[in-house]
C-alpha cells in the first residue's frame, strides 16, 4: 500500500508537469520577476524533491542492500 | 589575461587530481581503474553522477535555447529531467548496482550478454552505443578549442586549444580513471553551483534588478512571448518528457552506477537531483531570458537585430543569408555577454573556469568507451583468462589515448553542425534503448531477440531521421512540410525546429516502438529463453 502511493504520488507528479492551464499567462510575475509558468516549474522541481523523498521512503528496495554483518554471522554459524 | 590564467590554473588543478587519483588507485585491479573500485562515497557520488549529466549544454546551451525560446526551456529540459532521471536511478540505477556488485559486471554489454545468454548480440548493442556516444567527445574537444581561443582573445588558436584540452582530460583519465574523474566531475559540479547563484546577483545589479527588464519585455510584442509557451504546442513540450529517460541508457552513466561502495547512497543522489537541477538550470534559464533586455551590451544587440532580420524578411532571404543571421542570432554565448557587459573581471575568470569545466565533461564518456573497449570487445574476444587484470587496466589507458587521438583528429577536419546533428538525435537513441534495461533487469521472458530487435530499430529510426533532417531543409517557422502521409493523414513532417511523428518529436514513436519490439518478439521467440541457472541469478533475491 505505502509503495502504491508512493508510486501513485510520481504518477500524478509526471501528469502535473504538463500544465495546460498556465500555457499562455506570463502574469503574475511571482516575486515580481518570474513569469508564473517558469514559477510553476521552479516549485515542480522541489515538490519533485519531496515525492522522491517520499519513493524512497516508502518504496526503497531493501532486498539489493547487502546483508548485515550479524546475518553474515549467522548464516556462517549454521 | 586574468581570466585565460584562471582556466590555465584550472586545467592545472584537474591535472592534479588526476595525479592524486593515480597514487591512490591500484594498479593491477580493473574494478580499481574502471570502476573506482566501487567504493566512492555518497558526497562524490552525488555531485559526480550530477556532473556527469551536466554538458556543456546546461550552462551555454540552455541560456542559449531560452534567449530564442524562452520560459519554455526550463518546462522542456530541467523539471522533466528533475523528475525522470531521479526516478529511473531509483528503479534501474539500483537494481545495476545491485547486479554490478554481485556479478562483478562493469558495462551494461557485459550484463546484457550474461542475462540473454549471448555474444555477437552484445556486440551489436556495443556498437549501436558507441556511435551514439562518439559525437559527444567530438564536440567536446571542439568546444574546449573554441573557449581557450576566446579567453585568451586568439592567442591560442582553436587546433592548440583543443589540443591543450583533449591532453589535460586524456592525462587525468588515464592516470586517475574513474576515481580521477569522479573527483573532477565533482569539482565541476561545485563551479557550476557557485557561478550561477553568484552571476545571477551580479548580473541582476548589474542591470539595474529584474523587475524592470521583466516589465519591459512583457511590454514588446516581439519579446512577451518568450514569458509564455504560447509559440509551442502540448504535444511538443509532452515529447520532452521522453528525453530524459536516455541519460539512464547512456554507457556512462549505467557504468557510474557500479561506483557507489553502497546502494543506499542512492538515496541521497534521488532526493537532492532535483534539487540540483534547481540551482543550475534557473540561473541559466533566466540569465538566457533577461539577455533579451541587454540590448546596452553590442553583442547582445546585434544578435537581436539578427533575429529581428530573419523574423522580418524570412521569405526573401538567401539560404546563405539565413544561415548567416541564425550564426549571428545564436545564443549559446549569451551569459558569457552579460558577464561582459555587467560583471567585474574576477567574475569572468571565474566564468572562464566554469565554461572550461563545461566544455571538459567528456571525460565520463571517453572513460566509459574505453572501459566498453577493453571490457565488451578486447578482453571478450580475447579472452579474460589470456590477460591480466593489470594488463586490462594498460589496454583501458591505451585506449583512452586512442580515442582522445581520434577525436581530436576527427574535431580539426569536420565541420561541428554534423556532430550537433548527430548529439541531438543520440538523446532519442538512447531513450530508444531504455527497454532493453527495464526488460533486462524485470522481466523474465525477454530473450536476446527482442534486444536485438530493440537496438535495430533505434540504429534505423535514429538514421531515418538524421537522415530527413540533412537532406528536407527547414520550412520557415510556422511552416512545415510533409514527408509521409497516409491518405490525408500527415504522419511524419519536417518543422522548421525538427522532424515530427504525428505532432510529436521521433523520441516517442522511437521509445515505445522499441519496447513494442521488446516484447512482441521476445514472445514470439520464447524457445531462446536463458536457462534457469541464469534467471535465479537475476530474479531469485
Amino acid at each position: 500500500m505505502k509503495k502504491a502511493t508512493a508510486v501513485a504520488a510520481v504518477a500524478l507528479l509526471y501528469v502535473l508537469h504538463q500544465d495546460l492551464w498556465f500555457w499562455h499567462d506570463a502574469r503574475p510575475l511571482v516575486f515580481g520577476f518570474l513569469p508564473i509558468g517558469l514559477f510553476y516549474h521552479a516549485a515542480f522541481t522541489v515538490v519533485a524533491a519531496g515525492v522522491l523523498w517520499l519513493l524512497v521512503t516508502l518504496a526503497w528496495p531493501a532486498h539489493l542492500e547487502p546483508r548485515r554483518r550479524e546475518d553474515t554471522k549467522g548464516v556462517r554459524s549454521e | 589575461m586574468i581570466p585565460a590564467l584562471v582556466v590555465f590554473g584550472y586545467l592545472g588543478v584537474v591535472l592534479y587530481i588526476g595525479i592524486f587519483a593515480f597514487r591512490t588507485t591500484r594498479q593491477s585491479s580493473g574494478e580499481d581503474y574502471f570502476l573506482a573500485g566501487r567504493s566512492l562515497g555518497p558526497t562524490v557520488f552525488l555531485l559526480s553522477l550530477f556532473g556527469t549529466n551536466m554538458t556543456a549544454f546546461s550552462i551555454l546551451g540552455a541560456s542559449g535555447h531560452a534567449f530564442a525560446n524562452g520560459i519554455v526551456t526550463f518546462g522542456l529540459m530541467a523539471s522533466s529531467s528533475a523528475l525522470v532521471i531521479p526516478v529511473c536511478l531509483f528503479a534501474i540505477g539500483t537494481r545495476l548496482w545491485a547486479l554490478g556488485k554481485r556479478h562483478g559486471f562493469m558495462t551494461p554489454v557485459q550484463m546484457f550478454r550474461d542475462r540473454w545468454e549471448c555474444g555477437h548480440i552484445g556486440t551489436v548493442i556495443f556498437a549501436v552505443q558507441a556511435v551514439l556516444l562518439v559525437p559527444y567527445i567530438i564536440i567536446a574537444v571542439m568546444g574546449g578549442g573554441t573557449v581557450l581561443q576566446a579567453i585568451t582573445n586568439g592567442y591560442v588558436p582553436y587546433w592548440f586549444g583543443g589540443a591543450i584540452v583533449s591532453t589535460v582530460v586524456m592525462a587525468y583519465v588515464v592516470l586517475g580513471g574513474m576515481r580521477g574523474t569522479a573527483w573532477v566531475n565533482a569539482l565541476q559540479t561545485t563551479l557550476f553551483l557557485l557561478f550561477g547563484t553568484i552571476a545571477v546577483f551580479v548580473i541582476g545589479a548589474g542591470m539595474g534588478g529584474f523587475r524592470e527588464a521583466m516589465e519591459a519585455l512583457l511590454a514588446s510584442p516581439a519579446t512577451s512571448p518568450l514569458l509564455t509557451r504560447e509559440r509551442i504546442s502540448p504535444r511538443y513540450f509532452f515529447s520532452y518528457t521522453f528525453i530524459p529517460l536516455s541519460s539512464i541508457a547512456f554507457p556512462h552513466i549505467c557504468i557510474f552506477c557500479l561506483t557507489a561502495r553502497n546502494v543506499t547512497y542512492f538515496r541521497k543522489t534521488i532526493i537532492l537531483y532535483p534539487i540540483c537541477m534547481l540551482l543550475i538550470w534557473l540561473p541559466s534559464v533566466f540569465l538566457g531570458i533577461i539577455a533579451n533586455q541587454a540590448t546596452d551590451v553590442p553583442a547582445i544587440q546585434t544578435k537581436l537585430e539578427a533575429r529581428a532580420q530573419l523574423a522580418d524578411q524570412s521569405t526573401t532571404l538567401s539560404p546563405a543569408d539565413s544561415a548567416r543571421l541564425r550564426a549571428q542570432a545564436a545564443g549559446d554565448d549569451v551569459i558569457l555577454r552579460l558577464v561582459d557587459g555587467y560583471a567585474p573581471l574576477w567574475l569572468a575568470a571565474l566564468l572562464g573556469a566554469a565554461v572550461m569545466a563545461a566544455v571538459m565533461a567528456s571525460d565520463s564518456q571517453i572513460l566509459a568507451l574505453s572501459t566498453m573497449f577493453t571490457e565488451d570487445i578486447f578482453v571478450f574476444y580475447q579472452g579474460a583468462r589470456r590477460f591480466s587484470p593489470a594488463m586490462q587496466v594498460f589496454t583501458g589507458r591505451v585506449f583512452v589515448v586512442l580515442v582522445t587521438a581520434v577525436a581530436y583528429a576527427i574535431a580539426l577536419r569536420i565541420p561541428q553542425s554534423i556532430f550537433d546533428v548527430a548529439t541531438q538525435y543520440a538523446f532519442a537513441g538512447y531513450s530508444a534503448m531504455v527497454p532493453l534495461l527495464v526488460a533486462a533487469i524485470f522481466w523474465k521472458n525477454s530473450t536476446r531477440w527482442g534486444a536485438l530487435a530493440s537496438t535495430l530499430w533505434t540504429a534505423a529510426s535514429v538514421g531515418a531521421v538524421a537522415i530527413i533532417q540533412t537532406t528536407i531543409a527547414p520550412p520557415s517557422p510556422g511552416a512545415s512540410i510533409v514527408v509521409w502521409a497516409l491518405g490525408d493523414e500527415a504522419i511524419v513532417t519536417r518543422g522548421a525546429t525538427g522532424t515530427f511523428v504525428l505532432g510529436f518529436l521521433p523520441v516517442v514513436p522511437m521509445t515505445l516502438v522499441s519496447g513494442l519490439l521488446m516484447v512482441v518478439v521476445s514472445l514470439a521467440t520464447g524457445n531462446a529463453r536463458p536457462g534457469e541457472a541464469t534467471l535465479r541469478r537475476y530474479f531469485d533475491h
